[in-house]
């Protein structure tokens, strides 16, 4: 938006395509008892869907939020595209350039490295304790980025000011700082080498409500002097609404739908997601609308059937065709998609 | 009703040798829960509720001492109790669901094992059927696949899963008294709602009652009979709990709820709570630890804090109610 920003390439700022993780998971006296059977050929072991051939694109600028039932692979959704772990297939493009091809374990000396950053749930748990407030800044400025003693001094009491983290906090350690002080040093820590993309993992699950709203505040803010892009994982659906332009819902590996928050939250339309909405804690009684109760049993993530439903079992409108053809994400309506057949 | 209550915790006071001094974390604390009933214990991180369940459990760390108080439960003091009796109260009679569920769990053990031995140990199974039932306890807090599910270890669950773990390990054995710690902090809605319902099952059933400590009040408001509202180590109102999120009485109750997002209001317009908690080191702490960031603040504010009845079972500890 600013005028210093040089043009950037048309399209998306993230564009995920196809994307998938499956884990092996089994016992290791199976893997030895495969291992050491010459008899019979090696039946593949059992694979963990994690995240299921996925694709969503993030607009510069747009804050997307992410949820779902814990489990149905949000962190490792993450994880891949801040590569921090390597798909089985799939592309995670960046503003073009095509990310998935870098390895894990090279992709902190990337020179991509920089415009992905990652705030954590546990702002305490992320710090190095033996690190100050100043230290856990800097740190990513000194791996990435070229800067001075005095340039780096400067930039972060620049970044201290722009997270409102009082200067003279910097050189305190993690336990010497409060959980909303810990929640800003690991924002000013992200955003100091100045990501396109920031990517928030419950952020503020671990914090008070009368912090979480001044540390949401100051993201909507940084958000619009930085012109960032978020993906935004909260299991705190009030907060996803108070926050996000457009909200993707995920179940069992998929994406199930995705729209403009306000609409999705007004009018949800896969069977999910509007369980997911009317079980929003809801302190009137008068204002719920009828609780949807899931029963059934969720289907497993390990070796899913491709032709059944995720849902199917647990959904109340499933029905024999949920478990004979897999719904595709499809449009229902001018920006929303959903995947389920009778939405 | 003038039934005996499962808990009653009466003038609880608990301080803390630190090397800056002695802080008095809790002071003069007292609640009870009755059977079948859950009680949401609420309030900003550090006002005490941690420390108080840690108290009720027997598990303050060394640097903590119960400088008063009793804590009745079943006809005993827990904080009378010697380590051996307690010891053998944990796990069958009072469990508790500890914040941070990763760390609580044994990382280089199956999680069905780790169910299957609280099973043993407490719960009157067998080694040939705890297996089984620590199965059966996995399906009851929905994990997807539970037979498989039970041979994982704890990095390859995702936090949530975690969580549901360490509540399937609290409820294995039908506990009397349940303290849950956060529980559902880091869980979907819609697992929150079945751990809520199961919990509400045992209680319904068994007679089970709850401590629930949370910092979500419209949660607290849907799933507990009563709020407890905590500030600074000290009990601030106490209230039915439509009725607290209908008509806080004490100004610290209305600034929470002002601050917890609902439905209707934007980011813009919710406000923080102002100030913080004072330094708990004082030796000079006012009668009114809220006093310093209260805007309803009278003269009379300085003198021993009334405990005012607002209504059945209301009762409020503040000189200017709202
Ligand atoms: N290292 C691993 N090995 C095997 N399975 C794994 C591993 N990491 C994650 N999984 C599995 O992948 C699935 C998705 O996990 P993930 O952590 O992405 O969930 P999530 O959506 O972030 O859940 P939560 O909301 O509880 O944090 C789960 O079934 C989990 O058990
Ligand atoms: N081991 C300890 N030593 C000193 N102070 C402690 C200790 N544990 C807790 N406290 C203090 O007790 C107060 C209440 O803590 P806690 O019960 O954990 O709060 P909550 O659970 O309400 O967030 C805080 O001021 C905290 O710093
Ligand atoms: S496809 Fe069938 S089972 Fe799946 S969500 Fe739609 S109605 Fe439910
Ligand atoms: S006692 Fe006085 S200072 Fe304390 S909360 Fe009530 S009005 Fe405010
Ligand atoms: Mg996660
Ligand atoms: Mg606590």
């Amino acid at each position: 938006m600013t005028g210093e920003t040089p043009a950037s390439p048309p399209g998306p700022l993230l564009d995920i395509a196809e994307l998938a993780k499956r884990f092996t998971v089994g016992s290791k006296q199976g893997l030895l008892a495969r291992a050491t059977s010459f008899r019979k050929p090696v039946a593949p072991l059992p694979q963990l869907h994690a995240v299921d051939e996925v694709s969503f694109t993030i607009g510069r600028g747009e804050t997307v939020g992410l949820v779902g039932e814990s489990g149905c692979g949000k962190s490792t959704l993450v994880r891949l595209i801040n590569r921090l772990l390597d798909p089985t297939s799939g592309s995670i493009r960046l503003g073009g350039a095509e990310l998935a091809d870098f390895k894990a374990r090279d992709f902190a000396a990337n020179p991509h490295r920089a415009r992905i950053q990652m705030v954590f749930q546990d702002a305490g748990d992320s710090l190095n304790p033996r690190y100050t407030a100043a230290d856990a800044i800097a740190d990513p400025v000194r791996r990435l980025k070229k800067m001075s003693g005095a340039q780096l001094k400067a930039r972060i009491a620049e970044l201290a000011d722009m997270t409102g983290l009082p200067r003279e906090l910097l050189q305190r350690f993690p336990h010497q700082l409060s959980g909303g002080q810990k929640a800003r040093v690991g924002i000013a820590r992200a955003i100091a080498v100045e990501p396109e993309l920031l990517i928030l993992d419950e952020p503020t699950a671990a914090l008070d409500v009368s912090v979480q709203v001044v540390i949401l505040q100051l993201l909507q803010q940084l958000k619009r002097e930085l012109g960032m892009s978020y993906l935004f994982v909260s299991h705190d659906l009030n907060v996803v609404r108070l926050l996000c332009d457009r909200v993707l819902v995920m179940y069992l590996g998929k994406v199930v739908e995705q729209g403009p928050a306000a609409e999705v939250f007004a009018d949800p339309k896969h069977p999910y997601t509007k369980a997911l909405i009317s079980a929003i804690p809801q302190a009137e009684p008068e204002q719920r609308v009828g609780r949807l109760r899931l029963g059934g049993e969720p289907r497993s993530p390990i070796d899913p059937d491709p032709t059944v439903c995720r849902f199917y079992g647990r959904c109340p409108k499933g029905t024999p065709r949920c478990a004979e053809e897999m719904p595709l994400l499809r449009p229902a309506g001018p920006a929303r998609q959903v995947a389920c057949h009778f939405a | 009703m003038s039934a005996v209550p499962a808990l009653a915790v009466e003038d609880l006071s608990v301080e803390f040798r630190t090397r800056s001094g002695v802080v008095k974390v809790l002071e003069h604390v007292g609640f009870s829960v009755d059977k079948g009933e859950t009680v949401a214990l609420v309030g900003e991180s550090g006002s005490g509720k941690s420390v108080t369940a840690f108290a009720v459990m027997g598990i303050l760390d060394a640097a903590g001492k119960v400088t008063s108080g009793r804590a009745m439960f079943g006809g005993a003091d827990l904080l009378a109790l010697n380590e051996h009796d307690l010891a053998e109260q944990r796990g069958r009679e009072l469990s508790m669901i500890f914040q941070n569920p990763r760390t609580a769990l044994n990382p280089i053990r199956r999680v069905g094992r780790q169910i299957a031995d609280v099973l043993v140990r407490h719960g009157g199974a067998t080694r040939n059927d705890a297996p089984r039932a620590a199965i059966e306890m996995l399906k009851k807090v929905r994990i997807p696949d539970p037979e498989r599910r039970a041979e994982a270890y704890p990095f390859e669950l995702s936090g949530g899963m975690c969580q549901r773990i360490m509540i399937a390990i609290a409820l294995a054995c039908r506990p009397a008294l349940l303290i849950a710690d956060e529980p559902t902090t880091g869980l979907d809605v819609t697992t929150q709602a079945v751990i809520m319902d199961l919990i509400g099952e045992l209680a319904g059933e068994a007679g089970m009652a709850t401590i629930f400590i949370t910092h979500d009040l419209a949660l607290a408001a849907e799933y507990c009979d009563r709020i407890v509202v905590m500030h600074a180590g000290h009990i601030v109102e106490a209230a039915p709990a439509r009725e607290l999120f209908a008509h806080p009485r004490h100004p610290y109750s209305a600034k929470l709820l002002a601050a917890t997002p609902g439905e209707t209001v934007s980011l813009a317009d919710m406000a923080s709570i102002p100030g913080g908690l004072p330094d708990l080191r004082r030796t000079d702490l006012p009668a009114c630890r809220y006093s310093g960031r209260c805007e309803r603040r009278l003269d009379e504010c300085t003198q021993p804090l009334p405990q005012r009845t607002m209504g059945e079972r209301h009762v409020v500890a503040c000189w200017n109610p709202l």
